[in-house]
């Protein structure tokens, strides 16, 4: 059981989460993740491990399906039954000279101990991060600190550039040269963004979420296309080179639940009502 | 074998086999000539007296006869139903050239059976000795290993990335051949003498090599758990799953009994399971008690199945229909899973293995409509650990390389069961365990 030591929303439906790991939090490093699992009855999650304190990791998650509304409904001193992990390989933090580091929505979790890493390393790091508005823009404050720069952008223009992150990635690359980049977010903006350095070849990374069972390479659920390979997101990646993902794959897998997480949401819900709360397990 | 009837057995998981009542176990006890030279125990890989509890048993000591097994195999619930005990004891007792050989099997599962019920805890009797023991997984391999040296007085740490203990025993093995609670109780046995489990742990992450290095011994027991892929047009098709992930997801997630539990995992009205081992097997008839019609494609005939008679019969029972000499070339479907186009298969001159080799016959091509598929056509060696640990020198296949004792080219660190062999039996994997076990044992108490 791993003890919940704080829990709070940070923007409509995006939720902060530190819990008590010590055996992840001890070896976890940038891009790694964490495979999480609420109760005796829930299903094995991934989430990235977005920061880490002493005996404490930080993961970030959108509450939209069964299990991450249930997570969402805990409090602070709550448990959670399993956190695996650190998981995946992490990141390939090295010196590179400039490095940019993006993040949309959600994934602008990620974004920070990535950022945080390349400086400690010795790069000249920009973050860019973006959200759909000013609302749902989160961690502005701490990739400020971890960045030489950073870049906002929102779809509305309700703050920062009124615009995508890739608009700020075509103006800084045409302004000097850059030496890798990052981009975590949903799959669609991912590939799109990634497309803005293919032509100038710029080493880029992206951190895949497919759907996972075990997360130790031993079911293939996760499976995705990196040129001509089938690789395992959970043991192979997360991160993965860019310009080599099969996006359109990625994003047709990740919809071959979608039936089924509506029916698993709807059942939660009714069992919510019955129960009188989500802790009543 | 005293199976449920098909037409009940199909409508849940429950167990198949409802085993021995205790006069049906006196009366098969009776029935063995208690050998002067037994073949039987030579036929067991960790040599189990075999006649000796058998003795007992005729004559209705089964708490004696459990302790007479308990002294080479700590998991005879478990191996009692999935022993491939025909080509084994079963398959080498001497009555088997007259009649049948004594279901020794269905015996030693009948005394465990006993005791798991009666829920008595087994107590490690012996002095500490201090010596701290690492133990990398806790499938059969790694159960074996932490109770032969947790009975010798050491401190064995079990490390396991899953949230269960078992490996196999619970992600593989369905429910209606090997019951859940039965590994559970067998485990807990185990852990009574005093095994410390450690589950959410994945060694090579979640213990550093250093941090291994520590312990005075190590034993490497992480199995088999890396499925193949054939490598065909729409794999990536929803709907098409590696056997390893739909059992996963039935047996340890429990998606049969989805939305009670969260994982699901595609209802099928129609399955196509390729491969002809135990694990197809077992593949298929998940899919049927999920409601599926099934169709299994081997690409041999019937008699070259490698998996268990008893298994492919049930199978048969169970309304699983068998294309045979058949391969399949390539996934049908645009968003999920459609169908399978296979080819037909010519048999040829042996391979290494001493069974025909295959080869495609052009324009044979026939389509088997389904919604599911499931690849069942191997595991490897889970390759993570030999990543985090360069030096440890690795074998064939993704193995890593051991001598006869389990020794690895580290001192210290020892492995055992299918990370030394690739996938084969849960039997051997706890014969090498205990071999290596001893030479553990033997090591540190220098």
């Amino acid at each position: 059981m791993y003890l919940i030591k704080s829990i709070n929303e940070l923007a409509p439906k995006i939720w902060q989460i530190w819990v008590n790991a010590p055996h992840v939090a001890f070896h976890a490093k940038a891009g790694q993740f964490v495979i999480l699992r609420i109760n005796e009855f829930g299903e094995r999650i991934p989430l990235t491990i977005s920061a880490i304190e002493g005996d404490d990791i930080r993961c970030i998650f959108m509450a939209v399906g069964k299990t991450t509304s249930a997570l969402a409904a805990h409090r602070s001193g709550d448990y959670i039954r399993d956190v695996a992990g650190p998981l995946g390989k992490p990141s390939e933090i090295k010196k590179y000279g400039t490095c940019v580091v993006i993040g949309g929505g959600a994934g602008i979790a990620c974004c920070p101990i990535i950022a945080r890493s390349l400086k400690a390393d010795g790069n000249v790091v920009k973050g860019i991060i973006g959200a759909r508005n000013a609302e749902l823009l989160i961690l502005e404050d701490e990739m400020r600190d971890s960045c030489d720069e950073l870049f906002i952008t929102t779809d509305d223009g309700s703050k920062g550039v009124h615009g995508f992150v890739s608009d700020i990635l075509k103006t800084e690359i045409q302004k000097g040269s850059i030496d890798a980049v990052w981009i975590i977010g949903p799959a669609i903006m991912m590939k799109v963004t990634s497309e803005v350095t293919r032509p100038v070849k710029i080493r880029t990374f992206v951190s895949l979420n497919p759907i996972m069972v075990d997360g130790t390479g031993m079911c293939g659920s996760c499976r995705v296309k990196i040129g001509d390979q089938i690789q395992f997101a959970c043991v192979d990646g997360p991160e993965f080179d860019a310009h080599k993902v099969d996006f359109d794959l990625l994003m047709k897998r990740q919809r071959a639940y979608l039936q089924e997480e509506k029916l698993a949401l709807e059942y939660h819900n009714k069992e919510q009502c019955k129960c009188g709360g989500p802790n009543n397990e | 074998m005293n199976d449920r009837p098909v037409n009940e057995r199909l409508k849940d998981f429950k167990e198949v086999d409802s085993g021995l009542t205790s006069d049906e176990a006196v009366l098969e006890a009776l029935r063995c000539i208690q050998c002067k030279k037994p073949l039987c125990i030579g036929g067991c890989p960790v040599g189990i007296d075999i006649p000796g509890f058998i003795k007992l048993i005729s004559e209705r000591e089964f708490e004696k006869a459990l302790e007479v097994i308990y002294n080479d195999n700590l998991l005879p619930a478990i191996c009692g139903r999935v022993c491939p005990q025909e080509n084994q004891c079963e398959g080498v007792c001497i009555l088997s050239n007259k009649e049948k050989g004594v279901a020794i099997g269905s015996l030693e599962r009948f005394v465990a059976d006993r005791a798991l019920v009666q829920k008595s805890n087994r107590k490690c009797s012996v002095n500490p000795t201090n010596k701290q023991i690492a133990i990398v997984g806790s499938g059969p391999a790694g159960l074996t290993g932490a109770a032969e040296l947790a009975k010798k007085g050491h401190s064995v740490t079990i490390f396991e990335s899953l949230h269960e203990a078992g490996g196999v025993l619970v992600y593989g093995i369905p429910e209606f051949r090997l019951p859940k609670w039965i590994v559970k109780r067998e485990i807990e046995q185990i852990l009574s003498l005093g095994v410390s489990l450690k589950i959410n742990h994945l060694v090579g992450k979640s213990v550093s090599p250093e941090e291994l290095l520590q312990f005075d011994a190590v034993l490497i027991a992480t199995g088999a758990g890396l499925p193949h892929f054939m490598g065909l047009p729409g794999e990536h098709l929803s709907g098409v799953y590696s056997a390893n992930e739909f059992l996963t997801r039935v047996n340890l997630m429990h998606a049969n009994d989805f939305p009670k539990y969260d994982t699901p995992v595609k209802q099928g009205s129609r399955t196509v399971v390729i491969g002809g081992g135990n694990v197809a097997m077992d593949a298929a008839r998940v899919a049927r008690r999920m409601g599926a019609k099934v169709t299994l494609i081997y690409r041999r005939r019937r008699d070259d199945l490698p998996a268990r008679n008893a298994e492919v019969i049930r199978a048969e029972e169970e309304g699983v229909s068998f294309v045979f000499c058949s391969n399949p070339i390539k996934v049908l479907g645009d968003e999920a899973v459609t169908g399978v186009e296979c080819l037909q298969m010519a048999l040829c001159e042996p391979d290494e293995s001493g069974r025909p080799g295959t080869e495609p016959v052009p324009g044979t091509n026939f389509v088997i409509d389904c919604d599911i598929c499931i690849q069942a056509i191997g595991q490897d060696p889970n390759p993570l650990l030999l990543q985090s640990m360069p030096s440890l020198k690795s074998g064939k296949k993704g193995t890593i390389a051991v001598d006869i004792n389990g020794k690895t080219s580290i001192p210290h660190i020892f492995a055992a069961g299918d990370i030394t062999t690739g996938a084969a039996t849960v039997i051997l994997a706890m014969g090498s365990a205990k071999t290596a076990a001893d030479e553990i044992h033997k090591m540190i108490s220098i």
